[in-house]
């Protein structure tokens, strides 16, 4: 599915982080993405941050596409493609504890809003920390970490929720954030029995499972992913390790 | 049970649908998969001498019955292939599907096909949205001709013609394959599309024209086939908008000896290939077919 939609809201999160909102009414599931058009420049994935009648992208600037969806103003239109993807299942787990590193953050939004979770965000400093007023009008606790300790826990994201899940007994962990992040996060719940569900990239063409670039081992990000559980995770030999450029040449990560 | 081996040629699968070249072909392991899901062969992404990035985003665009993409022909080049077919090769058969900007390249890259393990080679003479290769060169017959010659002369193994719908007379180009020596021609590829953002005002695709798949395009898919069954002494591959055994069956009743399946890995997943399988399976059943080779060609009679 396909649409140009017009942009209604624009709210800057942090120094190189907007979200941008459009009305945008089609259904969509927690974790879901959207293909978005930057005419002329690129398409890129991007995570919803907000599922309802209301959606919105929450987009960190660190390339062409991003900076120019930042210099979009309220008005303009943006031709967006999906929702994509499966999401989270959080059907069944009540006690869940999410982990979000840097502008990650976004693709767990919708899943913070829908259930009463314990939410730790990660980033490297306290400037780059976005969304938590929002994380705690819907969490049950709301923990910081900053790589340089600038505020919250002095630490990495992993090791906050290494701690919290020795604390206390998670049914579900769920995570976005980058992948040696989330590399980590995997084996810290295997070690803490803890099943997980986390969100993955890897660079995207159709985004419909059809062309098949973004797989990791056989498995299409785009359509099996962007989510996958423990035992998906267990299995995947390219997790944390491979990826492929835009050739399909692999390119190593470690 | 309605037995479901076909024959391309001297060429035996054990079941009659392929993936398409394009579609979930770029690593070892996703072809591993498809055959996994009941597809009787792989045809890998076209793969030409050096890695290639494709068209810049957006190449890909859903439209009412099918998907318009422009992918521009991305590949890690073929040297770097023959892990991927390696892979392959350990599950299935895999087909070899190659793009050059003349007869020279097509023989070359052929020859490393078949040296890396490809059961046989298809010359992409179809894609329509690369400047220099696929239909540009596909839809000269003369072409043609000498590209299928050449290739011929370099390697032992089959090679079929993937042959393009955008022309005034595709069987005038399966004629040229066949005369040039082909073992077999594949039709349909996409056809000529493009889709615009009215708010936008210009073309969604980067490469502004790209090629519609899909449900959309079976039909002409389906007189391709025919047109070419009648005209043409060696086997006819179909391929365009196949999403079921209906569908499957129309192009194996036009004349196709197998058939190869893309976009519906997308809306149906993989797993189209063994529904498609089953779906075959019963109708054989129900109408005392023994094998699909008796079904090849009868809406002609």
């Amino acid at each position: 599915m396909s649409e140009t939609v017009m942009l209604i809201g624009k709210t800057k999160e942090s120094n190189d982080t907007y979200t941008m909102e459009f009305n945008w009414d089609v259904p969509a599931t927690p974790g879901q993405f959207v293909m978005v058009w930057i005419p002329g420049i690129d398409e890129v994935p991007m995570s919803l941050s907000r599922i309802g009648k209301t959606k919105s992208i929450t987009v960190k600037g660190i390339g062409e596409a991003s900076n120019a969806i930042h210099k979009m103003e309220i008005g303009d239109y943006v031709r967006l493609r999906g929702p994509y993807g499966n999401g989270f299942s959080l059907e069944d787990h009540n006690n869940i504890l999410i982990v979000a590193g840097g502008v990650g953050v976004a693709a767990v939004m919708p899943a913070i809003r829908e259930k009463k979770c314990d939410t730790i965000i990660g980033a490297r400093s306290a400037d780059e920390i976005i969304l938590d007023e929002v994380a705690k009008k819907y969490s049950k606790n709301v923990w910081i970490s900053t790589d340089d300790g600038s505020r919250g826990f002095h630490g990495n994201a992993v090791q906050l929720a290494k701690e919290k899940m020795s604390a206390k007994k998670y049914d579900l962990v769920i995570g976005c954030g980058p992948e040696v992040m989330l590399f980590f996060l995997h084996k810290a719940c295997k070690e803490k029995k803890v099943e997980c569900q986390l969100s993955l990239e890897r660079h995207m063409k159709c985004g419909a499972g059809v062309c098949g670039c973004c797989v990791m081992d056989a498995l299409r990000v785009c359509k099996d992913g962007p989510v996958f559980n423990t035992k998906q995770l267990d299995e995947l030999s390219d997790f944390g390790s491979r990826k492929r450029d835009t050739c399909g040449r692999v390119v190593n990560l470690r | 049970m309605g037995k479901l081996e076909v024959t391309v040629g001297k060429l035996r699968f054990e079941r009659p649908g392929m993936v398409a070249s394009g579609i979930m072909d770029e690593t070892g392991d996703s072809m591993v998969r498809m055959f996994r899901s009941g597809a009787g062969a792989a045809v890998t992404k076209s793969i030409g001498l050096e890695p290639r990035p494709g068209h810049n985003n957006p190449t890909f665009t859903e439209v009412e019955g099918g998907y318009v993409n422009a992918m521009g022909l991305p590949n890690p080049g073929i040297e770097l292939f023959r892990e991927e077919i390696e892979i392959a090769s350990r599950e299935g058969p895999v087909i070899g599907s190659i793009f050059g900007g003349n007869a020279k390249e097509f023989a070359e890259l052929a020859f490393k096909m078949e040296d890396h393990g490809t059961v046989a080679i298809e010359l992409n003479l179809s894609c329509p949205h690369a400047e220099g290769y696929g239909a540009e060169i596909g839809s000269d017959p003369h072409k043609v001709r000498t590209i299928v010659s050449a290739v011929k002369s370099s390697v032992n193994i089959p090679v079929w013609a993937k042959l393009t719908p955008n022309t005034s007379s595709i069987v005038n180009l399966g004629k040229a394959a066949e005369e040039g020596g082909a073992d077999a021609v594949v039709a349909i590829n996409t056809l000529k599309a493009m889709v615009i953002s009215p708010e936008l005002r210009r073309p969604v695709l980067s490469n502004k024209f790209g090629g519609l798949s899909g449900p959309a395009i079976k039909p002409v898919g389906v007189r391709s086939v025919y047109d070419l069954r009648n005209a043409l002494d060696i086997p006819v591959i179909g391929v365009g908008g196949i999403t079921n055994w209906k569908d499957a069956t129309e192009y194996i009743m036009a004349g196709a000896s197998a058939f190869q399946i893309g976009s519906a890995v997308g809306t149906r997943g993989p797993m189209v290939f063994s529904e498609i399988n089953d779906g075959l399976r019963m109708f054989m059943i129900d109408n005392g077919y023994r094998s699909i080779k008796e079904m090849v060609g009868v809406a002609h009679e």
